[in-house]
């Protein structure tokens, strides 16, 4: 598998794209810090770029990687390789590149502004913790889709569909919710609400890491409750790498019965 | 060599082989025939586990390969259509098919006989249909397994070039290899193979020789026999 990994994440590194996505993310941190002037605030707006951001170019790179890798894999299925250890490799390779250019993009421009005496340094590193998962759980889902679709105009039209639904539509329709039953009490609802969605995941906990929870009104002081605690952060933590795990144990599933 | 009992194959509500039952002996070239469409590829690939069988048991070497991997190193596989990655350049290439299956050292005479010296450089997306054959024709042939499966190994290859690829054939048969060819150039089976088998749709219509086939059929020569089959 490792062999496969490398072989992929060489054939990213070399490809223009990763360079563009790396260069997007520098660019993006140095403007923001520029206008922000202050570690916090600049955090705060990246957030808010990188929750929507990051799972749909791991959408996108992870759909676009396998249809375009078709040839490679093919190459691939006939050496005396695990079918698991080629597409786990490949899925690595591509969620792994995506992620340096994450990590690197945006860490470069903070390290020189100084984070490292900020105190903004764990609001920073969770920020590029959940965008790393992000990033894994939207390749995998990705591939999922990929795996599933031959056809590569339906696989890509359901990869954006899904980014769509978590990032967008997800968030209306829970608001409806909440406003229908109003008279109910909501917070459980709420909580587990978020909970299955990575993204309002993601966005819920910087938001409260961030100290700006009173924006919330009352569910916030029930999430603060919740996720402020050492108990809400590791139940989140879990709850993303559970979003990874099944996505991956799909692709290793779907991956043995398929025809090539 | 190769054991196949009972083989189904369906892809949707298409069955492509219905109950394929094939056992291959050891040493000797063999050619699988058949109209388009009549599941020569799948079977291959079945062999390959590149395909899932529905329903039968494949075994290559005295091994069951469901499940199993290992195998394939015990086998040289040419692709039908050589689609590799574009980006890629021929020696990069040639050095990871290395790197996934272990060293040699007879890519080199290959890459000479076969004259690619000057493509060696060029990236894979750049090549001709030809020269991608003769690259694919590199990749198989440089590893000394047992059994050779080639899939339509004449595709877009000059006239010199197809002589050394039979000259290669005669010389692997030689050394004790099992190799098995599809291919729908009449001739290039006609001069090539000990035994041909014959796939009409998704079952076995014939196996045996180039002279069984031609008594069976009544006719003077191997094209019309195949000619006579499928009328």
């Amino acid at each position: 598998m490792l062999k496969i990994l490398k072989y992929s994440f060489y054939d990213l590194m070399r490809s223009r794209w990763s360079y563009v996505y790396f260069a997007f993310y520098l660019l993006l941190g140095i403007v923001l810090l520029f206008l922000n002037n202050d570690l916090s605030k600049a955090v705060i707006t990246l957030m808010n770029v990188i929750i929507v951001l990051v799972p749909l170019i791991g959408t996108i790179f992870g759909v676009m990687y396998y249809y375009n890798s078709k040839e490679f894999t093919e190459l691939l299925l006939a050496q005396p390789l695990k079918r698991s250890s080629i597409f786990l490799g490949q899925y690595l390779g591509v969620a792994l590149s995506l992620s340096m250019s994450l990590i690197l993009g945006l860490g470069i421009p903070f390290v020189f502004y100084g984070l490292f005496e900020s105190s903004a340094i764990w609001n920073f590193s969770l920020l590029i913790i959940t965008g790393t998962f992000l990033t894994l759980i939207f390749t995998a889902l990705a591939f999922n889709i990929a795996l599933s679709n031959e056809n590569k105009i339906k696989g890509f039209g359901y990869a954006i569909l899904l980014w769509l639904f978590l990032a967008i539509i997800y968030d209306g329709l829970f608001l409806m919710t909440l406003v229908m039953f109003e008279d109910y009490p909501l917070d459980k609802l709420s909580l587990v609400g978020t909970m299955l969605n990575p993204i309002d995941l993601s966005r819920t906990l910087i938001l409260l890491k961030l100290d700006i929870s009173a924006l919330l009104g009352y569910t916030g002081a029930v999430f603060k409750q919740f996720f402020g605690t050492n108990l809400g952060l590791i139940v989140s933590f879990i709850m993303l790498t559970i979003w990874v795990v099944l996505p991956v144990l799909r692709i290793v599933f779907k991956s043995k019965r398929k025809d090539f | 060599m190769v054991t196949i009992q009972n083989l189904y194959k369906n892809f949707g509500k298409n069955a492509v082989l219905k109950g394929v039952d094939l056992s291959i002996k050891d040493g000797g070239i063999f050619a699988v025939l058949g109209p388009n469409g009549s599941g020569k590829t799948t079977l291959i690939k079945s062999i390959l586990g590149m395909v899932i069988p529905n329903k039968g048991k494949i075994s290559v070497l005295g091994e069951n390969i469901k499940k199993s991997s290992g195998y394939r190193h015990k086998i040289d596989y040419l692709p039908q259509i050589a689609n590799f990655p574009s980006n890629l350049k021929v020696k990069e290439l040639i050095k990871m098919i290395k790197d996934l299956r272990g060293n040699t050292s007879n890519d080199e005479h290959l890459i000479e006989l076969f004259r690619l010296e000057p493509f060696l450089n060029k990236k894979l997306g750049n090549l001709s249909g030809g020269t991608k054959q003769k690259v694919n024709i590199v990749l198989t042939f440089m590893f000394d397994s047992p059994l050779i499966v080639l899939d339509e190994p004449t595709t877009g290859l000059d006239p010199i070039s197809l002589i050394r690829l039979k000259d290669l054939i005669q010389k692997e048969k030689s050394n004790g290899k099992t190799i098995l060819i599809t291919s729908h150039i009449m001739s290039f089976v006609e001069e090539v193979s000990d035994e041909i088998v014959f796939l009409l749709e998704g079952q076995i219509y014939f196996k045996g020789t180039i002279q069984d086939l031609k008594t069976k059929t009544n006719q003077p020569d191997f094209e019309h026999a195949i000619a006579s089959i499928l009328n």
